[in-house]
């Protein structure tokens, strides 16, 4: 059974069709991958998952329940977080601070127990705090705890957005890019902490031009060009596809078809 | 690094023995009126560092929610039969409730469309309380009964002046104020708002309702306007509609971002600042008017931050 489901989506801007038609599924700890050149509506099929942009057509069902249209904080509430292409990192909070509002859904309570600072409200916010220290450990960010989030490097900063993503606890992790602007090494970390958390059973949907990364830990391939998807399959599939290799892999293919090799 | 655990106590110690410290240097009883009026005005930027500051929204109407905290203390007594000191709980209430219903529609707004809105909210107040004449005697105003707690202090034997007994009132409540403001800062409620600041986009994903946290922000603030409306009323024991007029509302906001309205301290001292330099600024006479907004630019030209994030900021780069 699957824990998305994609059926048909679509979304026009203006009378242009941005994205149209799109399915697919999801089921737990798997990892789907989404590609296609720039311009493809990856972004903007993310947007739709996600509740930031409103469907024009078709059916997001999360869990066997139709939740299509819910703003982003319901959908957070169901286990859907996301990270962003364009860093939303919030700037003036801590690297820790930034971690802990991750915790938001576990660490809310009464805001008059908040103004109070009653013991309530300090346990929650001492919990988030130590469970938000272990997720930035497990990104490699432990040390910065105390830093000002905007004083990172934007790998650091795609790190930590994706432990905020991860404090959710969520049961579907959309990724947008995670690995753009990271050297090699910090493109292997992040690879590795892709796959643990789909170890862990959460299912994982992820945008990346970074080619090798996406065929060494993808389970499924969803291929969008022109906002249509023009194939879908498991990655060896995808990297031999005459129409994909046309439209998107070109170039990359002899390098696709060696790292596949 | 950012000095953070602390940050709160520190605050707190710091301030409280201000206040319990300055009247010592104090030469003559108005000091204490010059520092409860201070303290009065710093309580509702407290309010606005919430809004303005954790939560990065702009209300140009707060003078407002000013107005019925004032205007409560007025009329309730001799409506309602309520001792005065009810009679700003209920003008507290009055204000949550109607920043509650005034807010839903117009935080949807955002940046100078906000800033519009809100600005429209003051005018109509201010409106309200110039036109019921019958009810406010209108732009001449109206009287403020006793809050009688003075009288009740000396029969336990604290026998306090007039300016001193409102100068510990204003002080304490003020401190009251800023240690529930602070508290908010490092709380769930508190992140949330700073969260939403930094990007609402982000803050939606990761579970925040945005649109209820705005409004708790402005409830909140809203309520700490009212307060510090009764405060200054019942001192004064006369109430004019200026208090709810457009240039306090701009008076507050200025306040919070001249100080640095990221910062509950910051923003008191802002408020500190502009209610005693136009005292200071009288020596340059006709100039005065002139002084004070010169003061002011070159202050958001060069520590745009504002003044205390701006000091100990280099403070800090000294340090190091």
């Amino acid at each position: 059974m699957s824990l998305l489901q994609i059926e048909g989506l679509g979304i026009d801007f203006g009378g242009l069709r941005a994205v149209n038609d799109v399915g697919f599924s999801l089921k737990p700890g798997e990892i789907v991958s989404v590609i296609g050149p720039n311009g493809a509506g990856k972004t903007t099929l993310f947007n739709m998952i996600s509740g930031i942009y409103a469907p024009s057509r078709g059916r997001v069902v999360l869990d066997g329940e139709d939740v299509t249209r819910l703003p982003p904080h319901l959908l957070a509430r169901r286990g859907l977080s996301r990270t962003f292409q364009n860093l939303q990192i919030f700037q003036s909070m801590t690297v820790l601070e930034n971690a802990v509002a991750g915790h938001h859904l576990h660490d809310r309570g009464s805001v008059f127990a908040d103004l109070l600072a009653l013991p309530a409200s300090r346990r929650r916010t001492r919990a988030s705090e130590a469970s938000a220290r272990a997720l930035l450990d497990r990104v490699g960010l432990g040390r910065a705890c105390q830093q000002e989030a905007g004083s990172l490097s934007y790998g650091a900063l795609k790190r930590l957005e994706i432990a905020r993503a991860l404090a959710l606890k969520p049961r579907v992790l959309l990724l947008d890019e995670p690995a753009a602007g990271c050297n090699a090494v910090e493109t292997e970390e992040i690879d590795h902490l892709i796959a643990q958390v789909a170890d862990e059973g959460v299912s994982i949907l992820l945008v990346e031009h970074d080619m090798k990364m996406v065929m060494r830990i993808s389970n499924h391939i969803v291929v969008l060009d022109h906002g249509e998807k023009i194939a879908e399959g498991e990655p060896a599939a995808i990297s031999r596809n005459a129409r994909v290799i046309e439209a998107y892999l070109g170039a990359q293919a002899t390098e696709v078809q060696n790292a596949d090799g | 690094m950012i000095m953070r655990p602390s940050n709160k106590v520190v605050t707190l110690v710091i301030l409280a023995a201000i206040i319990l410290i300055a009247p010592i240097f104090f030469p003559s009883s108005y000091y204490f009126r010059v520092g409860s009026l201070i303290f009065v005005n710093g309580l509702a930027v407290t309010g606005l560092v919430i809004l303005l500051g954790y939560a990065g929204q702009i209300s140009l109407g707060h003078a407002g929610f000013v107005g019925i905290g004032a205007y409560a203390c007025a009329l309730a007594p001799v409506h309602l039969g309520l001792h005065p000191a009810l009679a700003a709980i209920l003008g507290a209430f009055l204000s949550a409730v109607i920043a509650f219903l005034v807010g839903r529609p117009i935080l949807r707004l955002k940046g100078y469309y906000l800033a519009v809105a809100s600005l429209g909210f003051g005018i109509l107040v201010s409106m309200v309380l110039s036109n019921e004449a019958q009810l406010t005697g209108g732009p001449d105003g109206m009287p403020v009964p006793e809050l009688g707690l003075r009288a009740g202090l000396k029969t336990i034997g604290i026998d306090l002046s007039n300016t001193e007994f409102w100068y510990a009132l204003s002080g304490l409540v003020l401190v009251v104020g800023a240690w529930l403001a602070l508290n908010l800062y490092d709380s769930s409620t508190g992140r949330a708002l700073r969260a939403l600041h930094g990007s609402e986009v982000a803050a939606r994903t990761v579970g925040i309702d945005v649109a209820h946290y705005k409004l708790q922000a402005f409830i909140i603030s809203a309520v700490y306007a009212s307060v510090s409306g009764s405060l200054l009323a019942l001192q004064n024991k006369f109430v004019t509609p200026d208090i709810a007029g457009f240039l306090h509302s701009i008076e507050m906001v200025t306040m919070a971002v001249l100080g640095g309205a990221g910062s509950v301290f910051g923003a008191i001292l802002g408020g500190a600042i502009l209610t005693t330099l136009p005292q200071v600024l009288t020596v340059f006479q006709e100039y005065e008017q002139l002084m004070l907004g010169l003061i002011m630019m070159l202050v958001m030209i060069f520590m745009r931050e504002g003044l205390l994030p701006a000091i100990a900021r280099r403070l800090r780069g000294r340090g190091e």
